[in-house]
């Protein structure tokens, strides 16, 4: 049976040929390039199917005008289904780079479980997983805190192995380049304060409370919280994108291979900057707070400003001062803890330090808040 | 200038210089690339080789001179015309340069998805043939993390051959491999320039490298700030009378030519 039997599809870029029985010659012609309108690799499928046997599969590229990858595409997906059904393929008549590139593409065969099968797991299993990963997270914070302070001991005792310059640096980074930052914050917290009390206020009459109101709230909590909050966004994200760059280029490997513990060369010249500059900005603050509050009395309440003063003096205490400056040596501790922790755990990747840069932020500000209740609450008891 | 026969002008560099500022790193780089060549670009390290191949791929501004690419000046020419000649450009860069967010697959899928109007399936598949042709088939779901230097270097070399690229560009595609992986990396150079016909500009300072696949050259000297010499590196090391040429091809006299003149040349 030599009749040959032809059929057109899709612009004659692809039509088929039998010169013999269970045999099949596939034309390609035209532009085989991405963006081309391409036949569907369906209706090869559906010759070899159609015929009764199809037993021998080959090309005719003589109308070949150009190809690309699609057309690898397309062979592979003939040559694979062929394979499925016994049908040899015969790569002979194509174009010589086109052999080529599928020799290529055959020639490395794909590595024994390589392939990944996507795992569905059950929603028990994944609650398992978080329960788990958080507790391994809660490990591995304590053992952080434990080695810092390992290392804390190591400093007091001279041991401890960082550059001075490294500590130089780190406070003048978190100490006097975050004034602007901080004054204007503390400023604006220091008004608000004032705007918000002075309504509630000049109802009885009261203004020269706002002295009271404001001197306390900043000095007492807000200054702290402020600039534990602002330095959790500064320098925390910067600690941690720092660390993390240096885990993902291996520098932190270099450091322990030569012996140099990162807690001690890295962390500790950072907790230390933070957990001294803290209490300093704070106090810097807290005038900054008042000095906001006092704007307000003067220009809006029509305070007299001797009075504001000498309102404001009576009003705080020193305990005042002290807490609040206890707390925001608390919080340098905390935000240097979280983003040393976080940078140290990055993994090798760009997005990982993204990742560690977010969390370190996070992290940082709910520490902030968890621990101002906390001392809150014991203050509180304690009645200071 | 190296025969070429009546090969197609590719790519064609006049009187580049390129600087940093004042600070001029080399001056008067005139050669041309001839299409389906494999170009090296070689020279001692600090020289400004991969600063050539930035200027090459359009990422530095040369401080005078010009890039043709098939007759159109890159720098003189419109964005459009530019973003079009840098369609038509593949880079490898030195370590892979993948986006460490995305998996292997995700990652050659990008421009694909970004330039053509092909079905999420076809770039799939467009994907694993690129991943296969770099012998990785079956990694598609992986992150760059999760697998080794020389296989990021070849998954680098499944992107950047995404588009099916005019040009391909290689920063040090043999730094941090075995002899072996760097041999077949190679080979696997020439059946791509055979099979596409593709244009490679290859940076390297490998002297097995350079002389297996290498056809055309250009040669970067940095105290001399300027090219001192081009054409086929077989021929160079054969005839090239410039003692630094010379030292730097035979490993500083270390090999004796006739040992490496036996492979063909």
């Amino acid at each position: 049976m030599g009749s040959s039997l032809k059929m057109q599809v899709n612009e004659s870029m692809l039509s088929f040929v039998r010169p013999d029985v269970g045999k099949l010659q596939i034309v390609l012609r035209g532009n085989w390039r991405t963006g081309e309108e391409l036949p569907p690799v369906a209706d090869v499928f559906r010759q070899i199917e159609q015929a009764p046997v199809t037993k021998n599969v080959a090309f005719e590229c003589s109308g070949l005008v150009g190809w690309s990858s699609v057309l690898i595409t397309f062979l592979i997906n003939t040559i694979d289904y062929g394979q499925q059904r016994d049908v040899s393929v015969d790569r002979g008549g194509l174009p010589q780079g086109v052999q080529g590139l599928l020799n290529l593409a055959y020639a490395v065969p794909e590595r024994a479980g390589a392939r990944r099968e996507k795992v569905r797991t059950s929603v028990l299993e994944q609650i398992g997983q978080e329960v788990y990963a958080f507790w391994q997270g809660t490990q591995e914070v304590f053992a952080f805190i434990g080695e810092a302070t390992v290392a804390f001991g190591k400093l007091l005792r001279g041991q401890a192995r960082f550059r001075r310059r490294d500590l130089f640096v780190a406070m003048q980074e978190c100490g006097i380049q975050a004034l602007p930052i901080v004054s204007l914050i503390s400023l604006l917290v220091g008004l608000i304060l004032a705007f918000v009390g002075a309504i509630q206020l000049s109802m009885f009459g009261a203004q020269i409370y706002i002295a009271n109101l404001v001197g306390i709230g900043v000095f007492r909590e807000m200054g702290a919280i402020m600039t534990g909050v602002i330095m959790a966004g500064r320098t925390g994200a910067a600690f941690a994108a720092q660390l993390g760059t240096m885990q993902t280029n291996e520098e932190i490997d270099a450091l322990k291979t030569m012996g140099i513990p990162p807690m001690e060369f890295l962390v500790l010249p950072r907790m230390i900057a933070l957990a001294v500059m803290m209490p300093l900005l704070c106090l810097y603050a807290d005038f900054m707070g008042v000095l906001g509050g006092l704007i307000v009395g003067v220009t809006v309440l029509d305070l007299n400003f001797m009075a504001y003063y000498n309102q404001t003096t009576d009003a705080i205490r020193l305990n005042d001062m002290w807490v609040g400056l206890f707390m925001s040596g608390v919080f340098g501790i905390l935000v240097a803890v979280t983003g040393c922790l976080r940078g140290l755990q990055c993994e090798r990747s760009a997005s990982a330090v993204g990742e560690a840069t977010t969390s370190a932020v996070v992290t940082g500000i709910v520490s902030i808040v968890i621990a101002t209740a906390i001392i809150t609450v014991l203050c509180n008891v304690l009645g200071i | 200038m190296p025969t070429n026969g009546n090969k197609k002008p590719h790519i064609v560099v006049e009187d580049l210089t390129m600087a940093f500022g004042d600070f001029i790193l080399q001056r008067d780089l005139n050669f041309t690339i001839y299409t389906g060549d494999v170009f090296i670009i070689m020279g001692g390290s600090g020289c400004g080789k991969t600063t050539l191949l930035k200027h090459l791929i359009g990422l530095n501004n040369p401080a005078k001179g010009a890039i043709l690419f098939n007759d159109v000046d890159y720098w003189r020419a419109e964005q459009q015309q530019r973003d079009e000649i840098t369609r038509g450009f593949g880079v490898l860069y030195q370590s892979g340069a993948l986006w460490s967010s995305m998996t292997l697959a995700e990652n050659i899928a990008l421009p694909l998805e970004e330039y053509t109007d092909l079905s999420p399936q076809d770039i799939g598949e467009i994907a694993s043939l690129k991943l296969a042709l770099v012998g990785l088939k079956g990694f598609e779901d992986y992150y760059p993390a999760q697998i080794s230097g020389g296989m990021m270097k070849r998954a680098g070399l499944a992107r950047a051959m995404a588009m099916d690229p005019e040009i391909l560009f290689f920063d040090e595609p043999s730094a941090g491999l075995d002899p072996i992986s760097s041999r077949l990396l190679d080979d696997l150079i020439l059946q791509l320039r055979d099979s596409l016909g593709t244009t490679i500009v290859v940076v390297t300072h490998e002297l097995a490298s350079i002389f297996t696949i290498g056809n055309n050259s250009v040669f970067l000297d940095a105290t001399a700030k300027t090219m001192i010499a081009s054409g086929d590196p077989k021929l160079l090391l054969k005839e090239c009378t410039n003692p630094i040429v010379h030292s730097f091809l035979t490993r500083g006299g270390e090999f004796p030519e006739k040992n490496l003149t036996v492979d063909g040349c």
